[in-house]
């Protein structure tokens, strides 16, 4: 896969879009309940202060992750 | 190869496609939800999010930057304690006068009909006055405080503290949301605790239960404000209640950071175990609606004032009344039980009436205030206490409190056994008495040591 990443890797203002959730029990199903199924576009908003969390525009909503959570999702980068 | 061992590899592959086949069947099943959900969606509905979306990033970039982010939490702290310093001054006094003028009528009324001089006492001097102390102190910060505070909520602020101070509880083993269930601490533990459901986590719910008073709550900072009004504003007039207010704020930050420190060595010693997972929303910035809340918030903070000044503040002060008139020998009782308390109280930098005003105002945090003013004043002369200069001529002038006295006594009020209501909540959310003591126990030993090495720190340094 080309420009392929982990979510916590994409810089803040770009987007991309999910390909697998890495992730696993609950976790597993918690990141797919917000909406990060493969093929879903998701655009890094904001860091918090201090580099982490970071916040994500999953479908409209912002949510934010963890780089525990984010580093479970690969996306592949817009081109 | 053995039987056992490739009978093994097999059960090995087998449990693997099973595995995989398990997050497919999982992995398509929310898959399609969400593609009929999304072609359901995308023929019913019309957006036109863009715009506003495009403003709440920018207020983020903002409220959240590495710059901006620390400070304007700080500020908007600071400004809302400012409001209420210097709102609350004007009401509190003429809150005070008319309670006060009726307590004059009272006595009046007492000595007409000939009623004796200790049912007038135990009444008027007591359970009046003790209500009339906590609706004049204790009411007008009260119904500005909250009513700002929720403004803030209204409008959408405090998940983006939640969002900024995260890393520092990550750092500590905890939630992210505890910033959240602390929010709610401001207004009242008890509530904080409760709020603490929100977290999923059971070790992690735990610690934001057990450290959720180290955030001072509605009933203690009228309190602290009127302390810090007395002792750091006496100076200059018009900078005054903005140094007060500071002084309260910084008051705030550091029982924050108490409170990371007590999380994180929970999550070393009792509580031991990782972070779980922290997804938070940020929602969209809404107008808040500003009438709605105001009424309705200063009218609950009212009717919750009021109430508690009639179940607990007003059968309080006829216990002091009791305590400060019984005598045994030629002392009170109030003043033995002060004397008994004061040699350990003094180690504390506190005296013993204000140690004993803490253990009596075990019921809620908002009458401990009250209740020494009321056992200061029932010592001795009478005083009418309509003024922050008549407050402070009673610490001071008659009772040799000094800038030190009042900051171990802030300290003291931040970190020290929640009150009785919030112990009651903490016993009933985690179904545990231990836990519940363990919540009692910490914030004291914290409270204790933190006031301890203030005092002789401050004395070893010559700073008094």
């Amino acid at each position: 896969m080309a420009g392929s990443k982990t979510l916590n890797q994409l810089p803040v203002g770009s987007a991309a879009v999910v390909r697998r959730v890495n992730a696993g029990g609950i976790m597993q199903r918690r990141l797919l309940d917000l909406g990060l199924v493969p093929g879903t576009r998701v655009e890094a908003v904001g860091r918090s202060p201090l580099g982490d969390p970071i916040a994500y525009n999953i479908r409209g909503a912002v949510i934010a992750l963890r780089q525990e959570e984010s580093s479970l999702v690969l996306v592949e980068l817009e081109s | 190869m053995s039987c056992r061992a490739s009978l093994g590899v097999l059960m090995k592959e087998a449990r693997e496609i099973i595995g995989i086949c398990q997050d497919e069947v999982r992995h398509s099943i929310v898959n399609s939800i969400y593609q009929s959900a999304e072609s359901i969606a995308a023929g019913t509905v019309s957006s036109k999010a863009g715009k506003n979306m495009d403003w709440d990033r920018r207020i983020d970039r903002v409220l959240t930057s590495p710059v901006w982010g620390f400070p304007i939490m700080f500020g908007m702290l600071t400004v809302i304690l400012w409001m209420t310093i210097t709102g609350a001054n004007i009401p509190s006094a003429i809150l005070a006068q008319g309670l006060f003028w009726i307590e004059e009528r009272l006595t009046e009324l007492f000595i007409a009909v000939g009623a004796p001089a200790w049912l007038h006492g135990f009444l008027v001097l007591g359970v009046y006055r003790g209500a009339a102390w906590v609706v004049s102190v204790m009411l007008p910060p009260m119904a500005i405080f909250f009513p700002l505070f929720t403004l803030l909520e209204d409008l959408g602020y405090l998940p983006r503290v939640a969002f900024n101070l995260d890393r520092f509880f990550k750092g500590a083993g905890a939630h992210g949301k505890q910033a959240l269930t602390m929010s709610m601490g401001f207004g009242c533990n008890a509530a904080g605790v409760i709020a603490c459901r929100i977290i999923d986590s059971p070790r992690e719910r735990l610690i934001a239960t057990l450290t959720n008073s180290f955030v001072p709550c509605n009933g203690r900072f009228p309190t602290l404000i009127a302390l810090a009004t007395v002792f750091v504003g006496s100076s200059a007039a018009s900078m005054s209640s903005a140094a007060a207010a500071l002084s309260v704020a910084g008051l705030v930050v550091f029982g924050i950071a108490i409170t990371l420190l007590i999380s994180w060595l929970l999550t070393k010693t009792l509580l031991k175990g990782i972070p779980s997972s922290f997804t938070l929303e940020l929602p969209p910035y809404r107008k808040p609606q500003i009438v709605q809340v105001i009424v309705r918030s200063v009218l609950d903070r009212i009717i919750f004032v009021l109430t508690r000044a009639v179940i607990i503040a007003a059968p309080a002060g006829g216990i002091v009344w009791i305590l400060a008139n019984t005598m045994i020998g030629d002392t009170s009782i109030l003043a033995a039980l002060a004397g008994w308390l004061d040699p350990f109280a003094r180690h504390l930098g506190l005296d013993g009436f204000i140690l004993l005003a803490f253990i009596l105002g075990l019921p809620a945090n908002e009458i401990v205030f009250p209740i020494l003013i009321m056992s200061y004043v029932s010592g001795g002369v009478m005083m009418e206490l309509d003024s922050l200069e008549a407050l402070r001529r009673l610490l001071v002038d008659q009772h040799g409190w000094t800038w030190l006295t009042a900051l171990c006594t802030m300290l003291f009020v931040l970190c020290h056994w929640p009150c009785g209501t919030t112990l009651f909540t903490i016993q009933r959310e985690q179904r545990s008495w231990y836990w519940m003591a363990v919540a009692a126990v910490i914030p004291t030993v914290v409270g204790i040591v933190v006031c301890i090495t203030v005092n002789y720190l401050v004395r070893a340094l010559g700073l008094i």
